[in-house]
């Protein structure tokens, strides 16, 4: 999609204003059903175009996203424009600086539609633990997009952006991407830079890209990627490889890895029978299927929802009311009000400015961490998390890469999980080992799943070595041309 | 499951104001989610050296140059009190 828009672009037949135009027409007809974005950027995005038509007019080079309309989730900050991570506490806040990733898409002239809605501060499996409103899955209304990344994955579903950056510490933007049936790559740890992401669990999130085809996720992708300075744990290769171009790639004799874990009697057998017709391609593109074990697979969530609580306790204790947003009690706010002590106002500010599910983790991850359970619990985690390591090392020496269903069930009805959470953890069974073990992972539809008379879209998930992004969007790349080419001869 | 007095101490190591009728729900929620983690006790992992990520990268350096920053008035505008260019606290005691 947008190779054929940029080649409209350099043809003239239409303008990066138009486009701009035009996805907010959409938006404008689509926005009050779905609600994935909590601000649009209209004027910002236009004045961005209107550079890239000047250029353009000018006879000057132009990049291949340039004027491409994209959008970016609300925990990834822009200067200048509110930035609230889905959460009351950040109601006000005004992003001082760029992240990395948003300034390289304004290097290349994207116009940037909007902010997209999420679970407050990315803990949540559904965007219904957003503070301010419940994105609807643009395929059935009733439904979940999924999370935490669901705004963005719903706007790119129902074209009210081209892309969407999104963040996944276990899943965020492949369990969504598989709910609206786009494309979610979670690239490896330390490919794209973590700058200017607010952090929910520094050793486990990272920036990727949502998209309808495969393609377009490679070309956002080349243009956020890359070292940078300002994020230490940033990987110091990569910079400047342009993943589009490995899109043709001969896929003949590729092995994929179909864990028996993950395909126990459990599987529902509806999504059991997508994933064998998935096979069924690989095999047709000339790829070889082998059944693998990853042997610790059946403690990577447990190891998950010890270790992400940790990190992220430590993390949100920076939202205290004293630097940012919210501060309950304080002199703006309640002018001549008895002022507490500093204990009160970090009580009060985080009672009132925080979610139920936010409170939760930080409880979770604070007992996790404290005297007396911290070895029983975080440290455990962390050991099992190097038994999960291990297991793709030793699979990744015999196969070069791994299938899975992206989630062990389609989207599911608003308000069916939110009232146990332990329910709602379970939705990222198969998505948090890639997080535990850094390696990038991508999510595909694969097919449809009936529920209620309506067909909802599945996603397939593909995790590769670190640092191999290429092999993975080569494959499903191939997948998605096969799938087209069938689905055409079915006709 | 654990006592409201333990959710009411958690609820304070992570600065939480918890209001009374709050308490009942997390006892039972953090209670099913620790009860979960018991799946972990089953397996050894006595001689396993912990990992708290997967980069294998330490001590990142660079050079130590100064650099001014231009956005402070920013920061300090999102900050609900400031004083002299400084963020305001309120006393500890």
């Amino acid at each position: 999609m947008i190779r054929e828009l940029h080649r409209q672009l350099l043809a003239r037949e239409c303008t990066a204003t138009e486009l701009v135009h035009r996805y907010f027409a959409t938006i404008e007809e689509k926005e009050k059903d779905i609600l994935a974005y909590l601000t649009l950027l209209k004027e910002e995005a236009l004045l961005e175009a209107k550079e890239v038509d000047e250029k353009i007019a000018r006879g000057e080079a132009i990049d291949l996203l340039a004027g491409i309309p994209g959008a970016v989730k609300d925990n990834i900050l822009m200067k200048g424009i509110r930035a609230t991570s889905g959460s009351k506490i950040l109601d006000n806040y005004i992003a001082p600086y760029d992240a990395t990733a948003v300034a390289r898409l304004k290097q290349v002239h994207v116009p940037i539609l909007g902010k997209t809605n999420m679970d407050e501060f990315a803990l949540g499996s559904s965007t219904e633990k957003s503070a301010y409103q419940v994105t609807k899955n643009p395929h059935d209304l009733k439904r979940v997009p999924g999370g935490t990344s669901g705004g963005s994955a719903a706007a790119v579903a129902s074209n009210m952006t081209v892309f969407a950056l999104g963040s996944d510490t276990g899943g965020s933007i492949r369990q969504p991407a598989s709910f609206c049936g786009v494309v979610g790559l979670k690239p490896t740890y330390g490919r794209v830079s973590r700058y200017g992401l607010m952090a929910s669990a520094s050793s486990l999130d990272q920036i990727g890209v949502l998209a309808n085809t495969v393609e377009d996720v490679a070309i956002v992708l080349s243009r956020i990627a890359g070292h940078d300075s300002l994020d230490a744990t940033s990987a110091e290769s990569g910079y400047g490889k342009e993943y589009e171009d490995y899109l043709g790639d001969d896929v003949t004799g590729k092995v994929i890895g179909f864990p028996k874990e993950y395909f126990s009697d459990k599987l529902d057998p509806r999504i059991r029978e997508l994933c064998e017709r998935a096979e069924a391609v690989f095999v047709s593109l000339g790829m070889t299927v082998k059944e693998i074990t990853l042997p610790h697979s059946a403690y990577a969530l447990p190891a998950y929802y010890i270790i992400q609580p940790c990190e992220a306790s430590s993390n949100l204790a920076r939202y205290d009311g004293i630097r940012y947003g919210l501060s309950v009690n304080d002199e703006k706010n309640e002018p001549g009000q008895s002022l507490g002590t500093l204990l009160e106002t970090y009580l009060d500010t985080r009672r009132v400015g925080l979610g139920d599910e936010v409170k939760r983790r930080i409880m979770l991850g604070t007992y996790s961490l404290s005297a007396g359970y911290y070895d029983a619990y975080y440290v455990k985690a962390q050991k099992v998390r190097s038994l999960i390591k291990s297991d793709f090392e030793k699979a990744f020496e015999e196969v070069d890469c791994i299938f899975s269903p992206t989630t062990p069930e389609p989207a599911f009805l608003i308000g069916t999980k939110t009232y146990d959470p332990l329910t709602m953890y379970l939705s990222d069974i198969y998505t948090v080992t890639a997080n535990l073990a850094g390696v990038p992972a991508i999510s595909f539809p694969i097919g449809t799943v009936e529920e209620e008379k309506k067909l909802l879209p599945f996603g397939g998930q593909l995790l590769g070595k670190w640092f191999d992004e290429e092999t993975l969007l080569s494959i499903a790349h191939a997948y998605e041309n096969k799938a087209k080419e069938n689905e055409g001869e079915n006709k | 499951m654990l006592s409201s007095d333990e959710v009411k101490h958690i609820a304070l190591l992570g600065r939480i104001g918890l209001r009374e009728s709050e308490i009942p729900k997390y006892q039972k929620d953090l209670s099913e989610v620790f009860d979960f983690f018991r799946t972990l006790e089953t397996l050894p992992t006595d001689t396993l050296v912990p990992i708290s990520h997967i980069t294998g990268r330490a001590d990142v350096m660079r050079e130590d140059v100064s650099a001014s920053y231009d956005g402070q008035a920013q920061v300090l505008e999102n900050a609900p009190a400031t004083k002299d260019n400084f963020f305001k606290v309120r006393s500890v005691f």
